[in-house]
């Protein structure tokens, strides 16, 4: 791989991959079972150069913002680069979100370019503040050709003869802006550098290392941290491969390995249990015979692995399980969200490691990851290289919130200095996540500090952002919480999220006003909807200027009422 | 030409076989998550279901911000 001590910026260490390795392959993107097609490193450039020349000569400049929408595929990096080559900034918003929910973003972070896919653009066409936007171009990606698309270009048409000027950046200067959160209440811009990701990049690949011929499946959206890492810088600057699908359905999900035979995947605990699911349900329609064949196999190849995987050896133990996988898979990597150590053992056991690690934006992609030195499948492992954590205010029993310093924490929330100095103190990101060290070196992970939750899915739910779905509810007041931080639980699991309602006085709680608040639950995406509901029978404390005060509030009612008795689910 | 409200019953009663819940449990405009107890990867399932039944490709996206059948049945009648 590259040295990237040597280079101060994303586009420079993207510029020498391409030309280190110009005809081997960086991308292929398939659809279904049909692969739409491959580029080598230099086809990428031979895409991306004319895109930033017309970026260039429709007056984007250095330093200005570029977001990107858009499932993953091709042109998402290739738009990236182009971006980066021209000395600007990447803003990668979730495809997921609302159009209402880009329109906010996009307004927030000031991008003023904006490429995006087609049914993404229609949909923010078609929104009341659609004509309030400040963006100067859109290019829409795959338009029909005579799509009204409200003064945007063409992505495959945007392009232009002649050699784009490479525009160097600074270690110091921002490389990304990405949101962990914040449409509803206060966007958090994540303002990352190119020192960021290279040290990130560096750490990484010391413990999973990538080359020429290595092949990640890139199934988490590009616009996360963790795949804009691991499915795009990591691989690219050490001449690797990415595969894109253009669905995520677990069937072709399932072929996508034995075809283009991964070595790397991320994956989040739903598709992993999904993979666990589907492997279980092959493994009961054996016959006994082979079943028992299998178990032992399994049973050998977990004592044979104790200390550290072994690869070739899992590989002939169990060899129907690994072709099933495309027999050249290293590790899949996790983390974000609770994942069962069960799952875990259960792939190892199999010779398919899963790596857990623990990270947050804020801080770059991960702080701590598995190493296998041996499999732990109960923490989310050891700091990687450069990556100093420490456990402040420990408890009796080690347990505290976990602070970073390292080289990857990210420069500052965007327009929020405020927010920032409560984030990151005396040089210290305060991650508001509970855990301890144990014995080894390994991060153990104990619930949250912060009312948040992260889904199954990998999603971070912050309340506060969805809270105003429920305003006009015909009650007193009401607002949301995750239910870990009314009910403080020593572990990660059950994370859903809670409407505390203070009804008026003499107001009964009627199947009516259930009704609503179900409707109005529905109007969320369901990874954001509240879970359950409990009832208040105080007025909730607010601040001189009638804030509610959330951790009072919180507090008050984990000490009056018992989870299990108060909330009932929606 | 299918009508939406043939559309929408299709959906019901595909959805209540390929998940094994009951046809009367499910209605137009409930949450189909939680009435067919899934997550997001097996409502992709559903949809593969729904183009075999309708001879229709359905992207994944067509999914996106929907969550009871009705909504659904609309986004598919848009394609037939």
């Amino acid at each position: 791989m590259l040295n990237l001590d040597q280079y101060n910026c994303l586009g420079e260490a993207l510029r020498d991959a391409i030309e280190c390795w110009p005809t081997e392959t960086c991308l292929i993107e398939s659809d279904r079972n049909k692969e739409k097609g491959r580029l080598t490193y230099s086809d990428f450039k031979d895409l991306a150069l004319p895109l930033a020349r017309a970026l260039q000569d429709a007056d984007f400049k250095p330093f200005d913002r570029a977001a990107i929408i858009m499932t993953n595929q091709s042109k998402w990096l290739v738009s990236a680069y182009a971006i980066f080559y021209t000395g600007c900034v990447v803003v990668p918003l979730d495809y997921k979100l609302t159009a209402a929910e880009h329109l906010q973003l996009l307004a927030h972070s000031q991008a003023k370019v904006l490429i995006v896919e087609y049914y993404l653009w229609r949909a923010i066409m078609q929104e009341p503040t659609f004509s309030n936007h400040k963006l100067k171009t859109v290019l829409v990606t795959d338009a029909p050709l005579k799509a009204e698309l409200a003064g945007a270009f063409r992505w495959e048409d945007f392009r232009r003869r002649g050699d784009p000027a490479f525009v160097p950046r600074k270690r110091e200067d921002t490389a990304c802006i990405v949101y962990s959160s914040g449409t509803g209440g206060r966007p958090k811009g994540c303002v990352l550098t190119h020192e960021n990701y290279l040290e990130q990049c560096k750490a990484l690949t010391a413990w999973y290392p990538f080359w020429p011929g290595v092949r990640y499946l890139s199934i988490l959206p590009t616009n996360h941290a963790i795949d804009f890492m691991v499915g795009f810088i990591g691989p690219f600057v050490c001449g690797a491969c990415v595969v894109h699908l253009r669905t995520l359905r677990p069937e072709f999900v399932r072929d996508a390995f034995t075809r283009y035979k991964i070595t790397y995947v991320s994956l989040v605990p739903m598709v992993l249990k999904n993979l666990e699911r589907g492997l279980k349900a092959k493994f009961d329609e054996l016959s006994p015979a082979k079943r028992f064949v299998l178990n032992r196999m399994i049973a050998l190849n977990k004592a044979l692995t104790r200390e550290h995987p072994r690869v070739k050896l899992s590989r002939r133990l169990l060899g129907q399980v690994h072709q099933a996988f495309g027999g050249e898979l290293l590790a899949m990597f996790t983390g974000g969200a609770f994942m069962e150590p069960s799952t875990l053992q259960f792939f190892y056991d199999l010779g398919l490691p899963v790596a857990n690690g623990y990270g947050l934006t804020e801080a770059g992609t991960a702080l701590t990851l598995n190493d296998f030195k041996p499999f732990r499948a109960d923490t989310v492992g050891r700091p990687l290289p450069g990556v100093e954590l420490r456990v402040l205010n420990p408890d009796s029993e080690g347990v505290g919130e976990v602070a970073v310093r390292s080289k990857t924490v990210m420069s500052h929330y965007l327009d929020d200095p405020e927010l920032t100095a409560e984030t990151i103190v005396d040089g210290w990101l305060v991650t508001g996540d509970l855990g301890k060290f144990d014995g080894h070196g390994h991060l153990q992970l104990f619930g949250r500090k912060k009312n948040m939750i992260v889904t199954e899915g990998g999603k971070n739910i912050y309340p506060e952002d969805i809270e105003t779905v429920f305003d006009g509810l015909p009650v007193k007041e009401c607002c949301v919480f995750a239910a870990n931080y009314i009910w403080p639980e020593k572990s990660l699991g059950r994370e859903m999220l809670v409407l505390v309602l203070r009804l008026e006085n003499n107001q009964e709680f009627t199947g009516s006003l259930k009704e609503q608040i179900v409707a109005c639950n529905r109007r969320l995406p369901d990874f954001k909807r509240v879970g359950g509901y409990c009832i208040w029978n105080q007025d909730f404390p607010r601040t001189a200027s009638m804030k509610i005060k959330r951790n009072v509030l919180a507090e008050a009612v984990g000490q009056s009422m018992d989870r299990a008795t108060a909330v009932a689910e929606l | 030409m299918t009508t939406s409200d043939q559309t929408l019953d299709a959906i019901l009663n595909l959805a209540a076989t390929h998940f094994k819940v009951p046809r009367e449990k499910l209605t137009p405009d409930g949450d189909f998550f939680k009435t067919l107890g899934i997550d997001s990867l097996q409502a992709l399932d559903l949809l593969t279901r729904l183009e075999h039944h309708f001879h229709v490709e359905l992207p994944d996206y067509e999914l996106q911000g929907v969550s009871d059948f009705r909504t659904l049945a609309d986004r598919i009648q848009a394609r037939l």
